[in-house]
């Protein structure tokens, strides 16, 4: 029996021992993450500074910004691989300028996901899990983001879209084109 | 979306519809902080005391009493002491803490301050789910208020007491809501749950004696000070003090976060009446009471059956208030789709470190798939009992027994639906059906 192998394992085939390079601004913001926990214990920044600060600056989570991490905490690169590959919220290849992620689990999908999940992928001509031709947007179904009671509802960015009609799906598109 | 307390006046909810509720001004012009500085006139132990009479349990979930929780810390201990709240609010149809985080994050910051007092902490985080991020914003702003008015940080107000609080995010992880598992996380490495004992009170955080809170636990202790501890379990019953908050979602006319007395009379009338009743022309089939992984309700069990919401209440009727999602549900629903629906949430979400629930939520997910498409067998039903029966109490953490639950709920209560998927391989009402 073949095994699925997961795309973040499949697509990581660039090897690098560059480490990416960040302005200082963004370095005192990552000092500032740090510094919230005891000296020996900077690891528990990792999360964060993966999805806060890697994820933004790099797009998602490479090789480049892996190695950064793992020189600044003190820790392996496999370490920070091994929680980075955890997380849903962290992508391990390029997104779309505008990630659209679209909560499927229970009380949205009884109010209706299937039609916004349906109408968004007719219209950018994609499936959920791809990305349209001119990098952006990507479309996901995603579990639950605790916005049950105004759902259907779906996320881009960090950004929270609720209690979601098909005109305003429309509307909010439109924004964004 | 409604959010507002029925028979009780509104305890949690006292601030959420003041205009700019999250700031420390409006804060303390409606009696905030008033509670820390008489907390920091009390023992330690007198605190602990108000809350263990006040019979407040975590409601995050798991229902435990808090007040016990805080007295297992070894406050003699020579360890740093953590107060972590637990702000990965991601169980199906719960919404609450977000609305507190949103609309009164002050009330988070003096109950933290107010554990930390008692419990000798100089540090607090507050785990987000990483989805939660323009939560953090709202409450680093507020931190800051906190931090220049001198009730956060050094000498808090003069005395001898310091406390600092930091803010920390997840990056998507249900688990991670798993009180071992947010700690894993917080420190950086995949949310894997941990063996218990020793528990965080005793070796949490760094292997330090750390309580973890819900937010609407810790949103309580300042209450339960400011009134006594008695007083605020009085407006609930005997075991399940206080109020509490409930999540509405699904076919209701009136979705919200409802503030209600624990021990309110009764389900049938909270459904029907205060959240509007179902949808135009629809009728009640189910309704999961305590999240998604608790066990689903059929309408005949909640209607004529003055069921009692508490915790001791919600068990008699044959469920439990887990977290208060109410996840409402009508006659157009299919169980079947449903319950699919949530065994693919509880395959994505478990973490994989224990066989039981890795194996058997992914087999739960692959049974209900084919069933989905037309390839039910009669024997089915036993099946997926049998696989719940090997999930429920074999699994690392609770996680598995969530998922059975939710699942067994569904085959034992609505085999109507289950019957048309295995005998008939159909779903008969398909037309009917907008899932």
């Amino acid at each position: 029996m073949a095994l699925a192998v997961p795309t973040h394992y499949t697509n990581q085939v660039e090897v690098t021992d560059e480490a990416a390079v960040f302005s200082p601004e963004v370095l005192a913001e990552i000092d500032s993450h740090i510094a919230k926990y005891p000296p020996d214990r900077k690891r528990s920044a990792l999360i964060p500074l993966l999805l806060l600060v890697v994820q933004r600056e790099r797009g998602y989570i490479d090789n480049a910004g892996v190695n950064f991490l793992a020189k600044k905490l003190d820790i392996e690169v496999t370490d920070v691989w091994e929680t980075a590959t955890f997380y849903s919220m962290l992508n391990m290849h390029a997104v779309g300028k505008y990630h659209i992620q679209i909560c499927k689990t229970l009380s949205c999908r009884i109010m209706g996901e299937p039609e916004i999940t349906g109408h968004i992928c007719n219209r950018l001509g994609i499936e959920p899990g791809e990305t349209t031709a001119d990098g952006k947007f990507t479309v996901s179904r995603v579990e639950c983001l605790g916005s049950c009671g105004t759902a259907p509802m779906l996320q881009i960015g960090f950004d929270y879209h609720e209690d979601l009609t098909i005109e305003k799906v429309d509307k909010l598109l439109n924004s964004l084109e | 979306m409604e959010i507002k307390a029925i028979g009780c006046e509104p305890l949690q909810l006292k601030r959420v519809h003041l205009e700019n509720s999250h700031t420390l001004k409006v804060y303390q012009d409606n009696g905030g902080y008033a509670s820390l500085k008489k907390a920091m006139d009390m023992s330690s132990d007198d605190i602990i005391n108000e809350v263990k009479t006040s019979a407040l349990r975590g409601r995050g979930g798991a229902g435990f009493p808090t007040g016990m929780k805080w007295g297992f810390v070894p406050r003699d201990s020579p360890k740093p002491k953590y107060i972590v709240c637990n702000a990965d609010e991601s169980e199906p149809g719960t919404f609450k803490d977000r609305y507190l985080l949103e609309l009164d994050p002050h009330a988070l910051i003096e109950g933290m301050l107010i554990a930390a007092f008692a419990l000798g902490s100089q540090t607090g985080y507050i785990y987000y789910r990483g989805e939660y991020k323009y939560l953090i914003d709202i409450m680093e702003v507020a931190l800051d208020e906190a931090r220049q008015a001198n009730l956060l940080g050094k000498n808090i107000l003069g005395s001898d007491f310091s406390h600092e609080i930091y803010t920390h995010t997840g990056a998507g992880a249900y688990i991670c809501g798993e009180e071992t598992a947010l700690l894993s996380s917080l420190e950086g490495f995949r949310g894997h749950p941990r063996m218990k004992p020793p528990f965080p009170a005793v070796e949490g955080v760094y292997a330090c004696p750390t309580v973890v809170n819900n937010v609407e636990t810790l949103t309580a202790v300042p209450q339960i000070i400011e009134m006594g501890g008695e007083n605020w379990r009085n407006l609930g019953t005997e075991k399940s003090g206080g109020t509490k908050l409930w999540s509405v979602s699904g076919h209701v006319k009136k979705p919200g976060v409802y503030e209600l007395p624990m021990g309110y009379l009764d389900m049938e009338k909270f459904i029907l009446e205060d959240c509007g009743g179902i949808r135009n022309g629809h009728q009640l089939k189910a309704c999961i009471p305590g999240g998604s992984s608790v066990y689903a309700m059929r309408a005949d069990q909640i209607i004529g059956k003055n069921v009692r919401m508490d915790y001791e209440g919600l068990v008699e009727a044959g469920s439990l208030v887990g977290s208060g999602g109410f996840i409402v549900m009508d006659e157009t629903i299919d169980m079947v789709d449903s319950t699919k629906n949530l065994t693919e949430f509880y395959k994505h979400e478990s973490c994989g470190w224990c066989t039981p629930c890795r194996e058997g939520t992914d087999w739960l997910t692959k049974i209900f798939t084919r069933i989905a498409s037309g390839g039910g067998r009669p024997e089915d039903a036993q099946l997926i009992l049998d696989l719940c029966d090997n999930i429920e109490g074999k699994s690392f953490c609770a996680l598995g027994d969530a998922a059975a639950w939710a699942i067994q709920g569904a085959v034992k209560r609505f085999p109507e639906d289950f019957k048309k998927w295995l005998i008939n391989k159909t779903n008969a009402n398909d037309s009917a059906a907008n899932v």
